[in-house]
C-alpha cells in the first residue's frame, strides 16, 4: 500500500459505512464477554436478518464502551443510544422498536448521563466505536494518517519537537517527559535501537491498558510507528500480560493486518521506512512494569531491576538504546502529530497536559473505565462520574495509584488529579487505579493488604524492600491480631520512610505509600486497634483460622 | 501409533527449534511448554535446560519467579479467586474462606483426590464486576459464596445445577 492508497481505503470505508442508516456496537471486551456479550452479538446479527434490516443496520463487534458495571453494553448510532445489561432475550425488542420503528427502548437505556459529561475521551477516542478486528475501521476514523504525515512531511526532529511541545508525560506512572525521553534515545549513538511498549498492567484493580488494546489496538501500533520513526528504531516489542488473552488475540490480529497492508515491515507505505513488531508475554510479576525489569524479562530472564545509570535510553535491550513507553502514552501520539503539540498542550493543566484513563472501582455506584482531563478533582471523579458510595453509606477514603498508591481522606477530595499534586499528598498517579472505600472499610486492614501484595511481589534483590516490607507486614499482623504496641506506630513510620528512601526501584520506593498515608490521615484507627483492640469495620482481631 | 507423551515432546522440540535454541527465548519456551504439558514439572525443566544448554538453576529460577508458571499438576477442575484490590474491597476473601472450608482445600493446593484446585490471581481485570471467581473457564461476577459453592459442586458433579 502506498501513501495515496491510505486515503482511498479511508474514503471507501466511509462510503461503505454511510450505506447503513444504523450501527449497533456491541461491547465485546473482557468486561462484557463473561456476561454474555458474544451471545448478544449473535442475537443482534440474527435479529436484523429476521426483521430484514441487515442492509440498513450494521452490527459491529467493538471494544469497551466504558460502562463496565452494567454490561453487556450496546451503543446504537446515530444518536449514541446506550443500552445497558442487554441479554439475548431483549435483543429482538431493541431491533424491532429502535431500528425498525425508530423508537428507542427507553427503559433499557443507560440513564446516568453524568457518567460521560465530565469525561474527555482522547486515548479512548475509538473505544466502543470501531471494530478493533478491522483495520479499515481504524483507517476510516483517521487512523494511520499521522504516521503518513510524519513520513511525508516531518523529519524525526520535527516529530520530537511536536511531542515536546505537547508536554505529554509518561502514563506508566512516573510521569517523565515523553519528548525528552525520545530526544535522549534519538541522540544515542549505538545501534540498532529498540522500542518496548509496556502493557504489563500488573496493578490489581487496573484494566485501562487492557481495554485500550482490546478496543483500539492500531492506535498503539501507530504510536509505536511514529516513535520508531522519531528515534530511529527498526524493531519493537509489546510486552503484554499473559492473563489478557483477548487483548493478546486482538493485537496479534492487528499486527497481521498492518503487515498485510505494508503498515509494518520492510518498506512502510513505500516510503523506505522499516519497522517490525513482535509481542512478548509477561508471566505475572508486578515488578516487571519497572523499566529495567521489563528489559530483563524481554531478554528471557527474571524480571529484576538493576541500578540506573546507565539508562535504557543508552543501554537497554541487549545493551542497545531502547525507548520504553506505556501503551497509553503511545496512543496519544497519533493525535499529537495530527493536531500539533500546541493543541495538546492546552488540554489538562499547564504542567500536566492531556487526559488520563482511570479504572474506577471499589465501593462506588458506577465503576468502569473513565478518561478525564488532568486537573479534574477527586470529588468530580468519585461523586460526579462515579455517582458516590452505594447503599447510603458514607465515603471514607479513596485509593489512588494501585497497591503502592496512597489512601486519601475526604478532606482531600478537592485535590486536582495530576502527577505533582498526588505526589505532594503521598499518593502516586501509578497506572491509574482509583478504588473507593466506604465507612465499613478498615484502613489498617487495607494498608496490610497492600503491604502483603508488595511483600509477595518484591523481587528480593535489595534488602530494604525484601526484608523491610516483610518486617512491616509482621507489625501489621501484630496490630490486627491484638498484640500491637504503641511503639509500632513510630516503627512503621520510620521503616516506611527508610524503605522509600533506600530501595533500588520504584516498587520499593512506593510500596510504603499505603502505610504512610493511612498513618498520616487515619492515625486514629491505628490507635483504636492498638489501645482499644477494636476494629470498627469488624475486619481485624479474628483468630488465625478465620483470618 | 505414537503415544501422547511422545507427541508432546515433538511439539516441544518444534518450539525449541522455532526459537533456535536461544537462551533469550526461555520465557517464550516456558509459556509454550506449559501450554503443551499443562504444567512444568522437574523433568520438563531439566529437559529444557539441557536443550538450551543453560544451567537448571537458571531455568528453575525463571520458572519460579513468575507466578503464571505452574510447577505442580493442577486438579481436574480449577477454581481461581481474584485477589485484586477491587475484589478484595468487595469481600472476595470471605468467599475464598468459605470455599476452603467447604471443600477442605487450601489456596494454592488441590484436594487429595486431585479433583479440585484452588488458586488465586492478582486481578483478572473484570473489576467493575467485583468480586469475581473463575470456575474452570467461567467467570462469575458479583459473586457470593452460595453461588460459587453451588457452581463448584455442579462442575464436580455433586449436584445437578438448577437455574
Amino acid at each position: 500500500m502506498k501513501l495515496d492508497d491510505l486515503q482511498r481505503v479511508a474514503e471507501q470505508e466511509v462510503d461503505f459505512q454511510r450505506a447503513y442508516k444504523h450501527r449497533i456496537n456491541v461491547c465485546c471486551s473482557s468486561g462484557c464477554v463473561p456476561f454474555g456479550a458474544l451471545k448478544v452479538l449473535k442475537a443482534f446479527e440474527d435479529a436484523v436478518k429476521e426483521f430484514g434490516v441487515e442492509k440498513e443496520c450494521k452490527v459491529a463487534r467493538t471494544g469497551c464502551i466504558g460502562t463496565c458495571s452494567v454490561g453487556p453494553a450496546v451503543l446504537v448510532e446515530p444518536g449514541d443510544y446506550l443500552y445497558q445489561s442487554v441479554t439475548p432475550e431483549k435483543v429482538r425488542e431493541i431491533v424491532r422498536d429502535h431500528i425498525v420503528l425508530g423508537l428507542p427502548v427507553k427503559e433499557m437505556l443507560y440513564q446516568n448521563q453524568a457518567y460521560f459529561q465530565k469525561q474527555h475521551r482522547l486515548v479512548l477516542r475509538n473505544a466502543g466505536k470501531i471494530d478493533p478486528l478491522r483495520i479499515q475501521d481504524y483507517i476510516s476514523a483517521g487512523g494511520y494518517s499521522a504516521i503518513a504525515k510524519c513520513l511525508a512531511t516531518l523529519t524525526p526532529q520535527g516529530v520530537i519537537y511536536e511531542v515536546r511541545t505537547s508536554g505529554l508525560r509518561g502514563r506508566g506512572g512516573a510521569g517523565f517527559s515523553t519528548g525528552q525521553k525520545w530526544a535522549l534515545v534519538a541522540r544515542a549513538q549505538n545501534s540498532p535501537k529498540y522500542i518496548v511498549a509496556n502493557l504489563d498492567e500488573g496493578d490489581p484493580g487496573v484494566f485501562a491498558n487492557r481495554t485500550l488494546a482490546e478496543a483500539d489496538p492500531h492506535a498503539i501500533i501507530e504510536g509505536m510507528l511514529i516513535a520508531a520513526y522519531a528515534v530511529g528504531a527498526a524493531k519493537g516489542y509489546i510486552y503484554i500480560r499473559s492473563e489478557y488473552p483477548l487483548a493478546i488475540q486482538t493485537l496479534q490480529k492487528a499486527i497481521a493486518q498492518a503487515k498485510s497492508m505494508s503498515l509494518l515491515g520492510e518498506n512502510i507505505l513505500e516510503m523506505g521506512f522499516k519497522f517490525d513488531l513482535e509481542l512478548r508475554f509477561g508471566a505475572g510479576a508486578f515488578v516487571a512494569g519497572e523499566e529495567t525489569a521489563i528489559l530483563a524479562s524481554v531478554e528471557g530472564r527474571r524480571a529484576m531491576p538493576r541500578p540506573r545509570p546507565p539508562y535504557p535510553a543508552n543501554s537497554g535491550l541487549w545493551k542497545k538504546p531502547t525507548l520504553i513507553q506505556n501503551v497509553e502514552t503511545l496512543a496519544n501520539i497519533p493525535l499529537i502529530v495530527q493536531n500539533g503539540g500546541l493543541w495538546f498542550s492546552k488540554l489538562g493543566t499547564s504542567k500536566c497536559t492531556g487526559t488520563k484513563c482511570f479504572s474506577l472501582t471499589g465501593q462506588i455506584n458506577n465503576p468502569g473505565l473513565i478518561e478525564v482531563p488532568m486537573g479534574i478533582t477527586l470529588r468530580e471523579v468519585v461523586f460526579d462520574i462515579g455517582g458516590g458510595v452505594p447503599d447510603g453509606k458514607k465515603f471514607k477514603a479513596v485509593l489512588v495509584g494501585g497497591p503502592s498508591g496512597g489512601c486519601l481522606p475526604d478532606t482531600l477530595l478537592e485535590l486536582p488529579i495530576d502527577y505533582d499534586s498526588l505526589t505532594k499528598v503521598g499518593a502516586i498517579m501509578g497506572s491509574g487505579g482509583i478504588v473507593v472505600l466506604d465507612e465499613k472499610s478498615c484502613m489498617v486492614d487495607t494498608a496490610k493488604f497492600f503491604t502483603e501484595f508488595c511483600v509477595e511481589e518484591s523481587c528480593g534483590k535489595c534488602t530494604p524492600c525484601r526484608a523491610g516490607l516483610a518486617r512491616v507486614k509482621e507489625i501489621f499482623d501484630g496490630i490486627t491480631m491484638g498484640t500491637g504496641k504503641m511503639e509500632d506506630i513510630s516503627t512503621l513510620e520510620k521503616s516506611g520512610v527508610f524503605i522509600r528512601d533506600a530501595s533500588l526501584c520504584g516498587l520499593g520506593q512506593t510500596a510504603p505509600n499505603p502505610v504512610l498515608t493511612t498513618l498520616r490521615y487515619f492515625k486514629g484507627e491505628y490507635l483504636q486497634h492498638i489501645v482499644e483492640k477494636k476494629c470498627e469495620a469488624g475486619k481485624c482481631f479474628k483468630n488465625e483460622k478465620e483470618a | 501409533m505414537m503415544s501422547d507423551t511422545d507427541n508432546r515432546r515433538l511439539l516441544l522440540e518444534k518450539v525449541l527449534k522455532e526459537h533456535n535454541y536461544q537462551e533469550n527465548a526461555l520465557l517464550e519456551i516456558l509459556h509454550r511448554a506449559q501450554e503443551i504439558y499443562g504444567y512444568l514439572d522437574k523433568d520438563l525443566l531439566m529437559d529444557i535446560s539441557g536443550s538450551l544448554n543453560i544451567p537448571p538453576s537458571h531455568v528453575y529460577g525463571v520458572a519460579t519467579f513468575y507466578s503464571y508458571f505452574k510447577l505442580r499438576k493442577p486438579g481436574e477442575h480449577v477454581v481461581t479467586g481474584c485477589l485484586g484490590t477491587a475484589c478484595y474491597v468487595k469481600g472476595v476473601e470471605q468467599i475464598m474462606q468459605a470455599v476452603e472450608e467447604e471443600f477442605n482445600i487450601k489456596r494454592g493446593g488441590s484436594t487429595t483426590d486431585g479433583k479440585l484446585s484452588l488458586l488465586v490471581t492478582r486481578c483478572i481485570g473484570a473489576c467493575a464486576m467485583a468480586p469475581t471467581i473463575v470456575v474452570d473457564d467461567e467467570v462469575i461476577g458479583k459473586a457470593t459464596k452460595e453461588i460459587v459453592i453451588a457452581k463448584i459442586k455442579t462442575v464436580l458433579g455433586e449436584i445437578k445445577f438448577e437455574a
